[in-house]
């Protein structure tokens, strides 16, 4: 037999990754002013500051942070098994709202009068609180050996730390506002050293996840069976969840809770190709980046010049995705029935 | 399918020592011992919640359990992961295998213990990928993903993948499951062949006239062996109708041994027949 050759993971990475040059471009031109401040970067000092400071940070960070949202979610989904998974479920989105919660509530402000000194904490409240809740989870879980409770744990800890969140801002209600916007999500906040950090993140994620595929490769054959193949499964498996944890709580603190990206990217990979985790994380990575960032244009230019929630578009759009999805997976197996 | 024989090989010995079992806090696995004859077909039977597949997994080192399982000269725990895969390979009952992988890709995990951390697999690793997809006759469908084949058709794409691990010795917990007669006995060749190659295989098994095919029968009720014997001894008939509470019975059918109902004891039915009488 000769060796199964797949060009299908190469061509369509080298697809997202131009789709994603042509949004990176188009979230450099569009926006308040239009293609104006694009055409007159070089002369007007004003234009430039918009462009190189604001609109190419925030596209950088929309596709940077999706790019983390769509590894944590490839991850999550072959480490449980389950298709529905998404980068959130062990409890790293309630964590890491309660963190800027908790960091808005000792500050006493909203998040737009912030200094950078008080928005690098508020990034690091999050981050602190994704990973803080993750660890938790693993502690109720009692370690990596047990799917079901690892997941029932996640859950927990969900619900739990939403319950403090609630409760704090039922005690002090003046900070709803500000949480609203990190519920909602937004990459109106990313500057340079969130791109920076985001790539960072990205790149040592990135690299580990890839050292660890084959354990998600074998696991698609069951537990039993994928230790009976030698792999190390609670080494690799700690580390698969740390890569979870790091790259979703990245993601989460610079943009707040965006909605199925991480659950849909996976999905749209394995429905145009076929490949083993190795590919599968890097494509559902570009996929996940090249989704936030379109979705981040069409927020900023469905209703310009205000800008939705990108958030609130990711959940309108992925929703109607998965439902779709659902659809057409009973319709094929209606089919499929004598 | 037909069978590759090969030279035999020295093989490691698979034994359990005072083996128990707990689970949900019930002892589903009363410390027993037990030997497996290298290069030989041990079966093993028994009724519903014997054990069977519970002391498979403790052998295979899957279930944490009492007492030490030998591989040779060490215990299977302390075997580095991808020697003791290369040793002895795993076919397992009902494992929940993702939908999506294609035919060829989970024959190919088969080899992961022979392949470098991340390497591809090479010449040798497809020769032997697809001789056993064309053994358990999959080859055919070899790209289409597992969700599309039938139960049967699963089944021989999972042998497959236990089969090409190529490893001494070769555990396989209800084999036969989802498999139609013909099917079955193709498994039967495969096996036989393993064990003209040297193989050393252990399979749980329901289809008793099926496992008495075998060189040896390991009979269990209520986690414990209650007889090991050769297949052909008429005392392991005699325990393996015991065990099924005399409603079996063991004959001898054109020179094999044939496992025939027979009817219950003379009483009231369990299920009555009587018209409009409720069941």
């Amino acid at each position: 037999m000769r060796p199964p050759v797949r060009r299908a993971p190469l061509i369509l990475a080298l697809g997202l990754l131009t789709l994603s040059l042509v949004f990176l471009l188009l979230g450099v031109c569009i926006g308040s002013t239009g293609w104006q401040a694009w055409a007159d970067m070089q002369n007007d000092p004003v234009a430039w500051q918009i462009v190189w400071d604001i609109r190419l940070p925030r596209s950088a960070g929309a596709w940077g942070a999706g790019a983390l949202l769509g590894l944590s979610g490839a991850v999550a989904q072959g480490l449980f098994r389950n298709p529905l998974a998404d980068p959130y479920l062990l409890g790293s989105a309630a964590g890491a709202s309660l963190g800027v919660c908790v960091a808005l509530a000792l500050l006493g402000v909203s998040p737009a009068s912030l200094e950078w000194l008080a928005q690098i904490g508020l990034t690091g409240a999050a981050f602190a609180g994704a990973t803080g809740a993750v660890f938790l989870t693993l502690v109720l879980a009692r370690g990596v050996q047990h799917t079901l409770r690892l997941l029932l744990a996640g859950v927990v800890v969900g619900v739990v730390l939403g319950a403090a969140s609630s409760l704090i801002l039922l005690l002090q209600p003046q900070l709803l506002q500000a949480m609203q916007g990190f519920l909602l999500g937004s990459t109106a906040f990313v500057g340079w050293s969130g791109c920076v950090l985001m790539a960072v993140v990205w790149g040592l994620c990135m690299l580990a996840a890839w050292l660890f595929s084959p354990v998600l490769d074998g696991l698609a054959l069951g537990e039993s069976t994928a230790r009976s193949l030698g792999l190390p499964l609670a080494p690799m498996r700690l580390g698969l969840i740390l890569v979870l944890a790091l790259a979703s709580g990245t993601a989460v603190a610079q943009t707040g809770l965006v909605a199925f990206v991480g659950l849909a990217a996976p999905h749209l990979v394995r429905s145009l190709v076929r490949a083993a985790h190795a590919w599968l994380l890097l494509l559902s990575s570009l996929m996940g980046g090249a989704l936030l960032l379109a979705a981040d244009l069409l927020a900023r230019s469905v209703m310009a010049p205000q800008e939705l929630p990108v958030g609130v578009l990711t959940a309108v759009l992925g929703g109607g995705y998965l439902l779709w999805l659902m659809h057409r997976h009973s319709a094929t197996l209606a089919g499929d029935a004598p | 399918m037909s069978t590759v024989p090969t030279p035999k090989r020295t093989q490691p010995v698979l034994r359990a020592q005072a083996v128990g079992a707990r689970l949900g806090g019930v002892q589903v696995l009363h410390p027993l011992d037990v030997q497996f004859a290298p290069g030989g077909w041990t079966s093993i039977v028994g009724p519903n919640g014997a054990g069977k597949s519970t002391l498979l997994k403790a052998l295979a080192g899957l279930l944490p359990h009492q007492g030490s399982v030998w591989l040779g000269e060490r215990l299977v725990s302390e075997w580095p992961g991808r020697a003791r895969a290369c040793a002895l390979a795993w076919l397992g009952q009902s494992e929940q295998v993702v939908d999506d992988l294609s035919v060829l890709d989970v024959v190919l995990l088969g080899r992961l213990p022979h392949q470098l951390w991340l390497g591809k697999p090479d010449a040798r690793d497809l020769a032997v990928v697809e001789k056993y997809l064309r053994l358990t006759q999959a080859w055919d469908w070899r790209h289409r993903s597992l969700g599309a084949l039938s139960g049967g058709e699963r089944q021989r794409v999972l042998l497959a993948r236990a089969l090409s691990v190529e490893a001494d010795i070769l555990l396989m917990d209800e084999p036969l499951a989802n498999l139609d007669p013909p099917h079955q006995a193709d498994w039967l060749e495969i096996v036989r062949g393993l064990r003209a190659r040297g193989t050393t295989v252990v399979s749980v098994l329901h289809e008793v006239s099926m496992a008495l095919q075998a060189d040896a029968l390991v009979v269990m009720a209520q986690g414990r062996i209650t007889h090991h014997g050769a297949c052909a001894d008429p005392q392991s008939h005699r325990a393996l109708e015991q065990v099924f509470d005399q409603r079996i019975a063991v004959h001898a059918v054109q020179g094999q041994w044939v496992v025939i109902p027979t009817p219950s004891a003379p009483g009231p039915s369990p299920i009555s027949t009587a018209p409009g009488a409720p069941l």
